[in-house]
């Protein structure tokens, strides 16, 4: 029996680590000044597909990415941690897309993989917080949705039950295969690199990856296929250009701005008794306290 | 036609704060727009929903009452919401930025190719130039929602596809009754012909909802720590003032992070946003995505021992010391000068 999950995954700059070099003087993001790193919650999403993966019998794990031709290294770290391959959905026509746009996108190349058990993604990406494109890929394929899963507790019979995690408590649901389901950060970890996986896998790449490496390697990946990453670009999908890019996209960024808060007099005190007893004073008898 | 709709979101009967602030939000833009401002209830008993709603100016109330649409399933309330859309064509669409907003909300926004823009913290109408495309477009919703982890605010519109959808988090805009006597229209759906049996194919088996011990949201006083209150242990002096005070403690994302506070008491874009009279931010630096939390409190004191913190240029009282100075001599003072 085959069982074929795909997790989506996502290469993002990493907006929680920012520096003072982050923003531009023109009020733009500094790209270069990010590092770019595997979304936290696709990789908790990626545990929960390599667990399924020792536990159901013939089940495999494929990452799909969308993004530029270095978006690779996030299929290749998957494989390192237990994923068996990847696809990569790159070019300019992709460029510009909002959730819409790209769910379209991923959606295709889902079709495209052909028959697919499960779906796994993070709830959300770090760069956007939209939690937008794991529903719309559901939606666009016609599936089912289980949003902000902290654990699958089951895959039989042709069903997946899952324990969510809300704002105020868990539920737990039960729905039909094949479904979609995004993995909040509350689920567990991702297990780290497999020392035997990593070197197994350390030159595992995408034709344009091969080609720039020249061809010193050519042997290497005709006496091994599992280190060919798949990678598709617009014309290996089905498709209608007007829903790519930006023709697809119905948002438009009208403005960007740097935020600017409006500064106050403040008084200044030091800790001495004698302010602070003034300070507590002053706030009693305007009744901000007491 | 071309109204405002927000989709109610029902726990027990009752209409979450979340729905109630898009309310009156919603109110507002439709006095702008010169439209009226609907809402829909979908869930099982909604006999109260109607007088829960009203006072905050509903001019339709759409409710679909069935046993199967409580709890919250997606592909249900996705159908239901697609086929009212496209029959009443909103103009725009509002719901919670919350596990239910966020998960019906790109659902029905793929289904009627509309664009959609989550967490937005702050909505107004304006107009728009495609200059591209030579087309200048009128009272389009300005969708103002933070990008980048904070460190930009972008503004999103969509020029073309209705309705324009937004979601907002709790806490974010104010809730307001407008009239308290006021009563609208109640418009009872056909449940049937806008929800499929074979949409019910995911069940919930089991739920357990706990309504939030804590409501910083709704505190008058709060003390806040930041990473630069240092421990776990440094935070107790916080909850001590708090108590002292008669108030709550909140915590910025940094501090969460480094494991002194819990996720819940967490202020900021990514946490709750709050609107105390008193606001003490205790060893905040005050990065963007905390400041945009608790900007609109009527007073900040900032107590730093880096007189260059950020967070003191919006303070309204800057002490420069150490949180473990600070804050007893605070207490102190504070017993010995209160009743």
């Amino acid at each position: 029996m085959s069982f074929k999950i795909v997790v989506l995954a996502k290469q993002v700059p990493d907006t929680r680590n920012v520096g003072k070099d982050a923003m531009k003087a023109d009020g733009t993001v500094n790209r270069a000044a990010l590092s770019a790193i595997y979304n936290p919650e696709d990789l908790n999403a990626l545990e929960q597909a390599l667990r399924l993966k020792s536990k159901i019998e013939g089940a495999t794990v494929d990452i799909l990415t969308m993004g530029p031709a270095r978006a690779a290294e996030i299929i290749r770290e998957s494989m390192y941690r237990g994923a068996d391959g990847g696809y990569l959905l790159s070019g300019r026509e992709f460029a510009g897309s909002d959730t819409l746009a790209t769910s379209y996108a991923l959606a295709a190349a889902i079709r495209r993989i052909g028959k697919v058990d499960l779906i796994l993604c993070g709830r959300q990406a770090i760069d956007g917080d939209t939690a937008q494109v794991g529903p719309q890929v559901a939606e666009k394929l016609g599936l089912p949705q289980i949003t902000y899963a902290e654990e699958i507790l089951d895959v039989s019979e042709n069903k997946i039950t899952v324990k969510r995690r809300l704002e105020r408590g868990v539920e737990v649901v039960r729905g039909p295969l094949p479904m979609l389901v995004t993995v909040d950060g509350s689920a567990s970890n991702c297990r780290t690199r497999h020392a035997k996986l990593t070197l197994k896998y350390k030159h595992a790449a995408t034709p344009s990856e091969k080609q720039d490496a020249g061809s010193d390697y050519t042997n290497l990946y005709d006496a091994h296929p599992y280190l060919n990453i798949t990678e598709w670009g617009v014309s290996d999908i089905e498709h209608d250009p007007q829903w790519l890019g930006l023709t697809g996209s119905p948002t438009k960024v009208k403005q960007i701005e740097n935020v600017v808060f409006i500064a106050k007099e403040s008084k200044c005190l030091s800790a001495s008794d004698t302010e602070m007893e003034d300070l507590m004073k002053e706030l009693i008898a305007n009744h901000t306290i007491g | 036609m071309n109204n405002i709709f927000v989709y109610l979101e029902i726990e027990d009967g009752i209409v979450g704060d979340v729905s109630l602030e898009l309310l009156t939000k919603g109110r507002s833009l439709a006095k702008q727009l010169k439209c009226k401002l609907e809402a829909v209830a979908a869930g099982y008993k909604l006999d109260s929903i109607g007088e829960q709603v009203f006072p905050y100016g509903v001019d339709v109330l759409h409710l679909a009452d069935d046993k199967r649409l409580y709890p919250y399933t997606s592909l249900p309330h996705t159908s239901l919401l697609v086929k009212l859309f496209t029959e009443e064509k909103p103009q725009i669409a509002l719901m919670g930025a919350t596990s239910i907003g966020r998960d019906l909300g790109p659902r029905v926004s793929s289904a009627l190719f509309s664009g959609l823009t989550a967490d937005c913290t702050s909505l107004e109408i304006g107009t728009y130039e495609d200059k591209k495309a030579g087309k200048v477009y009128e009272n389009l919703l300005y969708q103002i929602r933070p990008a980048f982890g904070g460190n930009i605010v972008a503004t999103i519109v969509n020029p073309n596809c209705r309705p324009q959808m937004a979601t907002v988090r709790e806490g974010v805009m104010k809730k307001e009754i407008k009239d308290a006597k006021f009563v609208g229209k109640t418009n009872k759906l056909e449940v049937s012909k806008y929800v499929a049996d074979t949409d019910f194919v995911v069940e919930v088996i089991e739920r357990h909802m706990e309504k939030s011990k804590l409501n910083i949201k709704g505190s008058p006083i709060i003390v806040s720590g930041g990473y630069g209150v240092g421990s776990a242990d440094n935070f107790k002096l916080l909850y001590e003032l708090a108590a002292t005070l008669g108030g709550e403690v909140g915590a910025s994302r940094a501090a969460v992070d480094a494991g002194f506070s819990e996720h819940e008491r967490q202020i900021g874009q990514t946490g709750t946003t709050v609107r105390p009279k008193l606001y003490i931010a205790c060893g905040i630096s005050g990065q963007i995505q905390h400041i945009a939390g608790m900007q609109e409190s009527a007073i900040i004191i900032a107590i730093n021992s880096d007189p260059k913190a950020p967070i003191n240029q919006i303070a309204d009282y800057v002490i420069t010391g150490t949180v473990e100075d600070v804050i007893p001599k605070m207490i102190k003072y504070y017993k010995k000068n209160s009743k």
